[in-house]
């Protein structure tokens, strides 16, 4: 390799690296910062006084903080069980079998969601969702579990479908051979190689569902603020360090499932 | 026949070459069955209420939201051009709103470009670190990307508030001595943007440069090419469908952005998607609101063609 060559790294190019660390300090000095500051001991979010949980012991003991929080995970839990259920049934169906009628029309609607901007997907369900609020007077959670569901169906699929692209069929042929009837086969041999990838899609789906702010904020009634909208909402007015304690501790939420998602979804040599 | 015989895919064993046709029937009824699920959600929260959107753009709007069901060109008049208010006849463009769509496409593009100048260099900079290395300067590039959008804007906004980070720490050096007004600026939201859209042009673009071969570098060298042609020449080319596509997942999600702007740009600098939600909300201008959404679909739709024409050339010109 190159590389031996003495004094000469033929991967180096002039600058790239000094932007590249740049890039990284930039990326986190914010949130490094709101982090910190979250355990200052005063109000003020540009001097530090001392270390303090007092925000924290605020947040906590904030009854809308709590409510918000619990309606936030509640439907995220939810929402990306409900995709990631049908996301998996529609990746069996689409992946290692010979092109059908229709397939591309099951892909594109699948990825939809993603192409379409949130605000454009929004409105759709703000003029629809009224129209069935006025038809049948139902105002629950069902509207937000039916948005979230949707958008989080093609992050779902994705990981679940290039988890099923690694298993061959070999192994579910020789279940067959053995005489496993077809449940038995999905039971004891498709489903059990295919659940790290059902796992990565339930995570991916809960974290984009704790994400997705325009849409709730479109198609949520009075009293369905999850902690995205509230936290929208809050920001526009005073900040006390409440908001970066409530915000450091859904970072850390968010960054345990990105972490357990990398690891499982990791590919085996 | 039942669903896991699908599932694995009976037809892709080698001696099913010419199936049945009912069999292949009850084959494809089968995979239809299983996608149903998401479909009907997908339709019914997703795709179908698109379509009201585009009925509704053309109906008149109900005095106090809502809509009453008569057909009517008003909306997408009133999108660019305006009446005068004493005298009907005269008609001009209606600057307030093109202003925001200029507003728009002018920092997505910019955003774009910043996103660029600072990912490629990134993306480079983490395909070229030791395999074992890659994967936790990948992993932290992803972190900020799955962190929710408003804390993310949240923390940038504590940057460059004027108590913020920057205002103080220039204070405190005495290099400026009144804080600089970044927040509610299109900079501010110029910044915001590339720093929550960075993510989306680090991936495509490490995508592509892990496929490249080190060796073709090594070639350039060999025949005295400099830095700068190895790098227009050799990576600039091989790496360009990854740019491309980093590009429109930084643009798409750029022009349509909702919560940057509304935290950072305050009440005057709208985008596109705060308009809409103006026409919900005070402007109680439904119909607007729906054509205004489908104006920001169709310039994401022609993005979107735009890229897959230029990935289309570029497939012809390796295989043509």
């Amino acid at each position: 390799m190159a590389r031996a060559r003495r004094n000469f790294s033929i991967t180096a190019l002039p600058g790239f690296a000094s932007i590249a660390v740049l890039t990284f300090v930039l990326l986190y000095v914010p949130i490094a910062t709101l982090v910190v500051f979250s355990f200052n001991e005063a109000a003020s979010m540009s001097r530090w006084q001392g270390f303090s949980l007092q925000w924290y012991q605020a947040a906590f003991d904030n009854s809308q903080v709590r409510e918000v929080s619990i309606r936030a995970l509640w439907l995220a839990v939810t929402a990306s069980a409900i995709a990631t259920f049908a996301a998996t049934l529609a990746a069996l169906a689409t992946t290692r079998t010979p092109k059908f009628p229709g397939q591309t029309m099951i892909y594109a609607l699948v990825n939809q969601p993603l192409m379409v901007p949130e605000v454009v997907t929004g409105t759709a369900l703000l003029i629809f969702f009224a129209g069935i609020k006025m038809q049948t007077g139902y105002t629950g959670m069902g509207y937000l579990v039916a948005a979230h569901s949707a958008f989080c169906i093609p992050f779902a699929y994705l990981p679940i479908r290039a988890r099923l692209q690694t298993m061959d069929l070999t192994l579910e042929r020789a279940a067959a051979d053995l005489y496993a009837n077809h449940f038995q086969t999905f039971r004891y041999v498709t489903l059990p190689l295919l659940l790290p990838g059902v796992l990565a899609g339930f995570m991916l789906g809960f974290v984009i569902s704790l994400d997705t702010v325009v849409i709730t904020e479109f198609v949520k009634s009075a009293g369905q603020d999850t902690l995205a909208t509230y936290m929208l909402g809050q920001i526009r007015r005073t900040v006390t360090p409440e908001m970066n304690a409530i915000a450091t501790l859904f970072l850390l939420l968010s960054a345990v499932v990105v972490v357990l998602f990398f690891i499982l979804s990791r590919k085996r040599p | 026949m039942a669903v896991t015989q699908h599932i694995a895919g009976q037809g892709a064993q080698p001696d099913a070459a010419e199936p049945p046709l009912a069999a292949e029937r009850e084959r494809n009824f089968w995979k239809w069955l299983l996608s149903l699920p998401a479909l009907l959600i997908l339709i019914f929260a997703a795709s179908g209420p698109l379509l009201i959107v585009v009925v509704y753009s053309i109906l008149t709007p109900a005095e106090y939201g809502g809509v009453v069901w008569e057909i009517s060109g008003r909306a997408w008049f009133q999108v660019f051009f305006r009446r005068d208010i004493f005298d009907p006849d005269e008609v001009t463009l209606n600057w307030s709103h093109l202003s925001v769509f200029w507003r728009s496409v002018s920092l997505a593009f910019q955003t774009t470009v910043i996103c660029a100048i600072l990912g490629f260099p990134t993306a480079w900079f983490i395909s070229t670190r030791p395999p074992g290395q890659r994967e936790i300067w990948l992993l932290l590039i992803t972190i900020p990307f799955w962190t929710n959008l408003v804390i993310r804007t949240f923390a940038i906004q504590e940057v460059i508030r004027n108590q913020g980070v920057v205002n103080s720490l220039l204070m405190n050096l005495n290099i400026i001595h009144s804080p600089i007004q970044m927040m509610y600026t299109d900079f501010a939201i110029l910044i915001g943007m590339a720093y929550v859209f960075l993510p989306l042009m680090v991936l495509p673009v490490f995508a592509a440069m892990d496929k490249l071969d080190v060796r073709l570098l090594e070639a350039g060298y060999d025949l005295y090419a400099s830095r700068w042609e190895v790098l227009r020449r050799i990576v600039f080319p091989l790496v360009r469908p990854g740019f491309i596509a980093g590009s429109i997942l930084v643009f798409i999600p750029s022009i349509g952005s909702y919560v940057t702007p509304r935290l950072l740009g305050g009440g005057r600098n709208m985008m596109l998607s705060n308009l809409i939600e103006l026409q919900f909300g005070q402007g109680r201008n439904w119909p607007l609101g729906a054509a205004l959404a489908l104006a920001l679909l169709v310039i994401v739709l022609v993005a979107l063609v735009f890229y897959l024409r230029t990935i289309g050339g570029d497939e012809e010109k390796r295989h043509g």
